[in-house]
């Protein structure tokens, strides 16, 4: 292995997902452009994964790409050893931008990827998920009568309905309030902990990256690269004030150079 | 010109007649043919060229090529196709259906963002289902605009046609009035028809776009 | 849609000229086929296009219905953009105004056929009022859309600013309107070309839409009739094509104006 950075997972756990030499570039103008290069990275089995990295170093490109929307220009991704060639509902993907369907209602859109279940059972399970994400008594609203957190909320409802044993989520409080935030990560470590599913968890905050994860890979500017991954060895309910904590956070900014302008 | 209580007086003459029933009744029959045999072929078409980007590439110069021709000019293909009659003026209405539909339908499958057909791909959805549950929804409130303005172009076009290519209609009305005595009320009263159907046609389209499950994109704009 | 890959450059050219020859092809063996003695085969009609190049009346034909178009989508323009940002800026006239305009818009411009030869005759004043009418109503609603689409929070930035209301619509509604303007004139144009072909073929005896309607009764010259529909066809996209343009340059310049 070239890399100098520790990319395997806790070895106790089963290894969930490996990436292997990923490359990805695009054509614009006819001139090709470098946004991934050569990432490795392994996840494991029910582990907390943070993607930290600076706007546009390919975070996006890199999780759609594990999510089988992209292929990559050399490398692949294995989960459970498997060759990820397309989209698949074991493992879901909430999206950066809203992905909701405005056309479905609340209830629709979290019934949206149960079409293989009985009525009776779909009906008990957006039941559960409403109720689960707090959108209780908005079942048949449309998202356009909902607010921002909440219509982010239904979007998780929506992924977690399928059980899938993969969560994908492309900085899915970005765009919330900070109360809302502080919120929607209690809810989502909440889930996280009663269901053990393997997420990979795109932010560019550096703290919501301490406060959640269970290792998060730092990445450097365009073309992007794994730069480092910080175990995060502390128990949850984690407190932001430990020295521990602090020590992490500031590790985290030193290495993606920003200690001294803070 | 005539006063309007002329116009009142021929729209009567219409109706004691019976004509003014015969000839709405034959406009409205050649709309809703050329239309809806417009809207069963363009819109599928549509979606299905919008979706492959070779299509698209393939089809759209020919499409704007063909578009700016006045379907009126098909009046002596049609004429030699389907003779004076009825087939010619539905011939004439599908044609002027037909390019705005299809364009219609081939943008409205472009500006579906790329999350929701991400989103649907992502829960497994079959070809089919992924056709049924995401791109219909997705693009209805567009289609259905396109289908209401659609609708105005052949209420124009089939009062053109009948001017020239049968002898029934509001249109033939209208030419067949002047032209057999300047009975210019009845002009005009074949006028105030044309008006008035025309807008209660684009009523009826529009209430329709008021429905609530076609009515996303209306109300988050 | 489709996730594919960058496409590369000669597929532009290759796809519809791929599709223009399956289509002039099929054209070809279905009239040889029919073995029909009236309908033009593409050779035919390119023979047809070749001749009318080489007499004055097709450029005549295509100047006078240039002509036209051009006076009556002027006047109309002139006429329908001012009455429509006042429509639009004055819900309580637009309120009086609506319903009769709302009748009078779904009667197709060719109805008036008739109402247009008694007031102007048989020739070019029919002509171009058929397509002032055709263009007119779609102006006027573009800009009454268009003003009543510009975001409230607009007119209140202009307000606080101490605009007086002929200020704020020089220099606040009508820019921020001007984009949806700019397409409801192109859709207007757009009409006006359609409107001149049937025009011309009823009300007056010169155009593109004449020869069209001459072509067949002075003899069944098919050829001719679809050589006619042809130079249509280029003209209509040659017209949107330039509107577009210009809405290009439109916009640049109003984005230097901004910036200033
Ligand atoms: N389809 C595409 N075609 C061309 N360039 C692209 C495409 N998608 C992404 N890029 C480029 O790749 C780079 C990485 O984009 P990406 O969306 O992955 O960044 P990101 O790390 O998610 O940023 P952010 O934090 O702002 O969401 C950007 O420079 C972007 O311009
Ligand atoms: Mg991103």
């Amino acid at each position: 292995m070239e890399s100098t950075v520790a990319i395997t997972a806790t070895p106790t756990v089963e290894t969930k997902l490996r990436a292997e030499h990923i490359s990805m570039s695009f054509t614009r103008d006819g001139e090709s452009m470098p946004v991934l290069e050569d990432i490795n990275l392994e996840v494991g089995n029910g582990e907390f994964l943070c993607l930290l990295g600076p706007s546009g170093c390919g975070k996006s490109t890199l999780l759609s790409i594990i999510a089988g929307f992209l292929s990559p220009t050399s490398g692949e991704v294995k989960i459970d050893g498997e060759i990820v060639r397309g989209p698949d509902p074991r493992r879901i993907f909430v999206f950066q931008e809203r992905g909701v369907f405005p056309w479905l209602t609340v209830e629709g859109n979290i019934g949206f990827g149960l079409f293989k279940l009985t009525r009776a059972e779909r009906d008990r399970r957006i039941a559960h998920y409403i109720k689960m994400v707090g959108l209780e008594g908005f079942g048949k609203s449309y998202p356009s009568e909902l607010s921002g957190g909440m219509k982010q909320r239904l979007e998780v409802a929506r992924a977690l309905a399928v059980n899938p044993d993969m969560l994908f989520l492309d900085e899915p409080f970005g765009a919330l309030d900070s109360i809302t935030r502080l919120i929607m990560r209690g809810e989502l470590l909440r889930i996280w902990e009663a269901e053990r599913k393997t997420i990979i968890f795109v932010t560019h905050d550096i703290d919501e990256a301490v406060q959640l994860a269970d290792r998060v890979a730092v990445m450097s500017a365009r073309p992007g690269r794994i730069q480092e991954i910080v175990n995060i060895d502390i128990p949850h309910p984690r407190d932001i004030n430990s020295a521990r904590y602090l020590e992490l956070r500031t590790g985290i900014f030193n290495q993606i150079g920003l200690a001294h302008h803070l | 010109m005539p006063s309007p209580w002329g116009v009142v007086g021929g729209l009567v003459d219409l109706t004691s007649h019976g004509l003014l029933v015969k000839y709405v009744v034959a406009s409205l029959f050649r709309v809703t043919w050329g239309f809806t045999l417009a809207a069963i072929l363009a819109i599928p078409l549509g979606l299905t060229i919008g979706w492959y980007r070779r299509a698209e590439m393939a089809f759209n110069p020919l499409i704007q090529f063909l578009r700016p021709i006045s379907p009126l000019a098909w009046i002596p293909i049609a004429i030699l196709w389907f003779g004076v009659g009825d087939l010619s003026a539905i011939f004439l209405i599908f044609l002027s259906c037909f390019f705005p539909l299809l364009l219609t339908a081939i943008n409205a499958v472009r500006n579906i963002p790329a999350v929701y057909i991400n989103a649907g791909r992502n829960f497994g959805l079959s070809p089919g289902a992924l056709v049924y549950r995401v791109l219909y929804p997705a693009v209805v409130p567009q289609l259905i605009v396109g289908l209401r303005i659609t609708l105005g172009i052949a209420w124009l076009v089939v009062v053109a046609a009948e001017m020239i290519a049968v002898n029934s209609g509001l249109g033939f009305l209208i030419v067949d009035a002047r032209n057999a005595g300047n009975r210019y009320d009845l002009v005009v009263a074949g006028m105030v028809l044309i008006g008035l159907i025309g807008l209660l046609l684009d009523i009826g389209m529009r209430s329709l776009e008021k429905v609530k499950s076609f009515r996303w994109s209306y109300s988050e704009e | 849609m489709t996730t594919l890959a960058e496409s590369r450059n000669w597929e532009k050219f290759f796809w519809p000229i791929a599709v223009a020859a399956v289509l002039l092809v099929l054209w070809h063996y279905s009239v040889v086929w029919t073995a029909t003695k009236i309908f033009p085969s593409p050779l035919d009609v390119e023979r047809g296009l070749i001749g009318l190049f080489h007499k004055n009346v097709l450029w005549n034909d295509i100047a006078d219905s240039l002509r036209r178009v051009a006076l009556g989508f002027g006047a109309a323009a002139i006429l329908g953009i001012p009455i429509g940002l006042v429509l639009g800026w004055y819900p309580a006239i637009d309120q009086v105004v609506n319903p009769t305009m709302q009748l009078l818009r779904p009667i197709s411009p060719i109805a008036w056929i008739p109402v247009a030869i008694i007031f102007f005759g048989v020739g070019d004043k029919a002509a171009v009022f058929l397509i002032f009418l055709a263009a007119f109503f779609p102006i006027v609603v573009a800009c009454v859309d268009g003003v009543s689409n510009v975001p409230s929070v607009f007119r209140r930035a202009g307000r606080n600013f101490g605009l007086t209301a002929a200020q704020l619509l020089a220099r606040v509604v009508f820019p921020a309107a001007l984009p949806q303007i700019i397409i409801g004139l192109r859709i207007a144009l757009g009409i006006s070309w359609l409107v001149v072909v049937a025009a011309e073929m009823i009300a007056v005896d010169s155009g593109l839409g004449y020869l069209v309607i001459d072509s067949r009764n002075s003899g069944k010259h098919y050829d001719l009739v679809v050589a006619a529909m042809l130079i249509i066809g280029v003209i209509g996209l040659l017209l949107d094509s330039g509107f577009r343009r210009l809405e290009k340059i439109k916009s640049v310049r109003w984005g230097f104006r901004d910036a200033s």
